[in-house]
């Protein structure tokens, strides 16, 4: 009975982490129809920038939801405006910019943190479900992400801001027409999701030592989440990330997490070989 | 007895719930020319997709001299010996309209042959000036030109042309007219087609589209004096 | 395509001749062996991507399989030759089943940049959690993240004792490099290269032709292995180990550097950036002032956003501008007499 909690939790930790993770991907590649490999380097500076401001003495949850959302932002929107602003429409050369972002933002990190695992306490205490020790945090983060599904889905569906989003999801000719700038919503939205990677990388970062190099870890799993969830930005982001954090968790019980990471990759493929549109370019069509 | 170059039985093709080709019956014998017409969004393109393997039909068998070729891919069916032009031009941009013509012809023929081949397309359609230029940079009649040229390259019995006169010049209109009469001399021809202007300088027999089904099968002056089909064109009920 | 491939294959030997015998003289031979690998890495995407269209974020997975596929089978066999075929072979057969997975389930761009990425790093999780004793081919511990070392490096053929190292070795990759170049060249020449071309530049288009663009594709993208897993099998003989960083995403970022720095769409613009960016790494190396990463990070950006097409075609542009009217001539001189040579 314990145990089963403790999977239970587990598994809806990993549904809740992937979500998490790939939000701000997901925002951009909703919107934009860009995919920022440089995603994961986002959620490594929104990690350092964390750190560095509780170090500094500031309250641990204002420098992660606050600060470090801030602060990655603003570098997405000086990158937006440097590079991305020029290669719109320019799938593969996004793609290989946001790659030559990503190791660059490695390279930065390196020369000012240094090549060393940098941490951070969890500031929620662990306790016990029978013989089981559950580690608290896992809840804040269950519970983070899914006020940050909700948070989404309310600007999406009640505010101005989310109605344009949603216009230029459908058709992204649709925002021009409706008068708005379409230069101005793609730079917002790069924002926004930038802010959303930092997010992320902020509150995973007590769980996961930090180098600079860490966002490698985070890319390839927001990135199969992202494709495979498909057009349709929340039930694209829940349905994979459902599917993904159960297989990938399932089988790090079984055998070991190593193996938890390559099922959840393998099934990944086959799930593109068999809905090349990814889930919701077939069950959930139409929907957000 | 006459041999027949392309059959469907009962051919349908749903999206959803819209029945977009809707239990055709089609048959043609070997060296004819049949035009298919009808208003947009009768299902004339997507007929053209279900006989070409671009799109597998929901219902139905397609039949090539006698074979079952429902469901096959593009490249089978091409493989028969089945020139197919699409509505939108596909041509290879990158490349010369000689290396155009010459992958077509490398096809079903040897390295030589297919030099010999690639010569005499250039030379039938008049394409001498613009050989050697990328294909990319001509204008849009020359590309449909070229594209032309990549279906007479392979030496096909059975043409397939998707809208061909779309976008031509009435000059380019008259060269058009010529090769098809160049084609029919070893092929049989289907065009896609709803420039009546066209369609009344080559065709003899046309079937006329409506709603997804075949509405009308008969020469091009009886049919353009048929009252149903005058309604369909003028967009009344039928 | 001016010259005939006999004509052009003699002008290449020569050249290479005379940068055999001079290079050594600005570069030590151990550096320039490495960069003759990279080179043949370079051209192993730079033939796939440049000429066939196909996107591969992997192409370092089939350098690391062709690498351990030589560490492996050198431990157990002792003696080198078969091992480099396996090198070469391996990859080819695993890159013909992943390609034959994506082209008949008719991926394209973006999917197959995430496929390819994704089994990369599935190779690199599993390479890398292979530490433990259990984990053997034959007599050959996979190693994990220590990786394998000390297995036996290139020798004669049938002399197991007579390495081939230090000069000799950079001779070998010379010349393994230039028989790739023109086998490459051969190719593109053939009508399976033009074919892999017309598809490149229209896939509907060549399939209504009637080509079989699946099956072309595969067996492109699994030739392209078989390079990667060459240059893989003699970087084991360069480091005399092979570690899972082979498969690391840092690694497939790197070549496909090499190949928009140097120019896509060309034999030479591949080799040409692989070896001189992994030269200037290895200057940069050598310095502490400026991060290695980040400056192959801004390289990236800066080529992608102003100089797309790469160096070798901005170089041959430059050279039409400036000497177009001769080209015009020469141009014109052949036409109509345009035929498509050595099928």
């Amino acid at each position: 009975m314990d145990f089963g909690f403790v999977i239970l939790v587990e598994i809806l930790y990993a549904v809740a982490s992937l979500a998490l993770i790939s939000a701000g991907l997901a925002v951009v590649f909703g919107m934009m129809k860009v995919i920022n490999l440089a995603h994961g380097e986002f959620m490594m500076l929104g990690g350092y920038a964390a750190i560095t401001s509780a170090n500094m003495g500031v309250n641990i949850f204002i420098a992660m939801l606050i600060i470090a959302p801030i602060v990655v932002g603003l570098i997405g929107l000086i990158v937006e405006r440097l590079v991305i602003r020029h290669l719109y429409g320019r799938l593969v050369d996004t793609m290989l910019a946001t790659w030559g972002l990503s190791l660059f933002f490695i390279g930065c990190a390196t020369m000012i943190f240094g090549n060393t695992t940098t941490g951070i306490s969890t500031p929620i205490p662990g306790f016990a479900v029978g013989d089981y020790q559950i580690n608290g945090y896992n809840f804040f983060i269950i519970i983070v992400s899914v006020v940050l599904i909700l948070a989404m889905l309310a600007v999406l569906k009640t505010t101005r801001l989310g109605l344009i989003a949603r216009g230029t999801m459908q058709n992204p000719d649709m925002a021009s027409a409706l008068g708005y700038s379409p230069d101005r919503i793609y730079m917002a939205t790069f924002f926004v999701g930038s802010a959303l990677s930092g997010f992320a990388g902020a509150i995973l970062a007590p769980l996961v030592g930090l180098v600079p190099t860490s966002g490698g870890a985070f890319i390839a799993k927001a990135f199969i989440t992202v494709i495979a969830g498909g057009p349709a930005l929340i039930s694209g982001l829940l349905s994979s990330s459902a599917l993904f954090g159960f297989v990938g968790q399932v089988f790090s019980f079984v055998a070991s997490p190593v193996i938890g990471d390559v099922a959840m990759l393998i099934a990944a493929v086959i799930l593109l070989r068999l809905l090349p549109q990814g889930v919701t370019g077939r069950f959930f069509k139409g929907k957000l | 007895m006459v041999e027949v170059a392309l059959e469907t039985r009962n051919l349908n093709m749903r999206f959803g719930g819209i029945c977009a080709v809707d239990n055709v019956d089609f048959k043609l014998n070997a060296g004819d020319l049949r035009c298919l017409i009808g208003p947009n969004g009768a299902g004339k393109s997507t007929f053209f997709k279900c006989v070409t393997g671009q799109l597998e039909p929901t219902g139905g068998q397609v039949f090539m001299r006698d074979e079952e070729v429902t469901g096959w891919s593009p490249h089978e069916i091409a493989s028969l010996g089945v020139g197919i032009k699409t509505q939108v031009p596909s041509v290879l941009d990158g490349l010369t309209a000689f290396e155009n013509i010459w992958l077509a012809a490398r096809r079903f023929l040897s390295v030589t042959d297919a030099n010999r081949m690639t010569d005499e397309v250039i030379s039938r359609l008049s394409l001498g000036d613009i050989i050697n230029s990328d294909v990319g940079q001509l204008g849009h009649g020359e590309r449909q030109r070229v594209e032309l040229g990549i279906v007479m390259a392979a030496d096909p019995w059975l043409i397939l042309l998707d809208e061909p006169a779309a976008g031509m010049s009435a000059k380019d209109v008259d060269s058009l007219t010529n090769i098809i009469h160049e084609m029919l001399k070893s092929a049989a021809v289907i065009i896609v087609e709803h420039d009546m202007q066209f369609i009344r300088s080559i065709a003899s027999t046309v079937s006329v589209f409506h709603q997804g089904a075949m509405l009308i099968e008969d020469h091009v002056d009886r049919v353009m004096a048929d009252q149903t089909v005058r309604n369909v064109y003028l967009g009344k009920k039928a | 395509m001016p010259k005939s491939w006999q004509k052009e294959s003699v002008i290449v030997i020569a050249i290479a001749l005379i940068l055999v015998y001079a290079l050594p003289f600005a570069i030590n031979t151990f550096t320039l062996s490495i960069l003759l690998i990279y080179g043949m890495l370079g051209l192993s995407l730079g033939l796939i991507w440049g000429f066939g269209g196909i996107l591969c974020f992997g192409q370092t997975a089939f350098f690391g399989l062709g690498a351990y596929a030589y560490a492996i089978s050198a431990i157990n066999i002792g003696e080198s030759t078969l091992p480099l075929i396996f090198s070469i072979l391996v990859p080819a057969a695993f890159a013909a089943l992943m390609g034959a997975m994506m082209f008949y389930g008719r991926l394209a761009d973006v999917y197959l940049g995430v496929i390819t990425l994704v089994v990369t790093l599935i190779l690199f999780k599993f390479i890398n959690s292979t530490a433990s004793p259990i984990y053997v081919i034959g007599e050959a511990r996979l190693g994990g993240y220590n990786g394998i070392p000390g297995f036996q490096t290139l020798n004669i053929p049938g002399r197991p004792d007579d390495y081939i190292w230090g000069d000799a070795f950079y001779y070998f990759c010379f010349a393994a490099l230039v028989i790739v170049y023109l086998l490459v060249s051969w190719l593109l020449r053939s009508s399976f290269g033009r074919i892999a071309i017309g598809i490149r530049e229209n896939d509907e288009r060549m399939s209504l032709m009637g080509y079989d663009t699946r099956a072309r594709k595969t067996v492109l993208f699994a030739i392209g292995a078989a390079i990667a897993g060459l240059a893989g099998g003699l970087f084991a003989n360069w480091a005399e180990i092979v570690t899972p960083g082979l498969f690391s995403l840092g690694q497939s970022a790197e070549i496909i550097i090499w190949c928009i720095v140097g120019g896509l769409g060309t034999r030479l613009g591949p080799i040409i950036g692989a070896a001189s960016l992994a030269y200037l790494k290895f200057l940069l190396g050598q310095q502490s002032m400026i991060d290695n990463t980040l400056i192959m990070g801004l390289i990236l950006v800066l080529f992608v956003l102003f100089l797309p097409k790469g160096i070798v075609p901005a170089i041959s542009d430059l050279w039409a501008a400036s000497f177009g009217r001769r080209r015009k001539r020469l141009r014109k001189s052949r036409r109509g007499t345009r035929v498509i040579s050595n099928g």
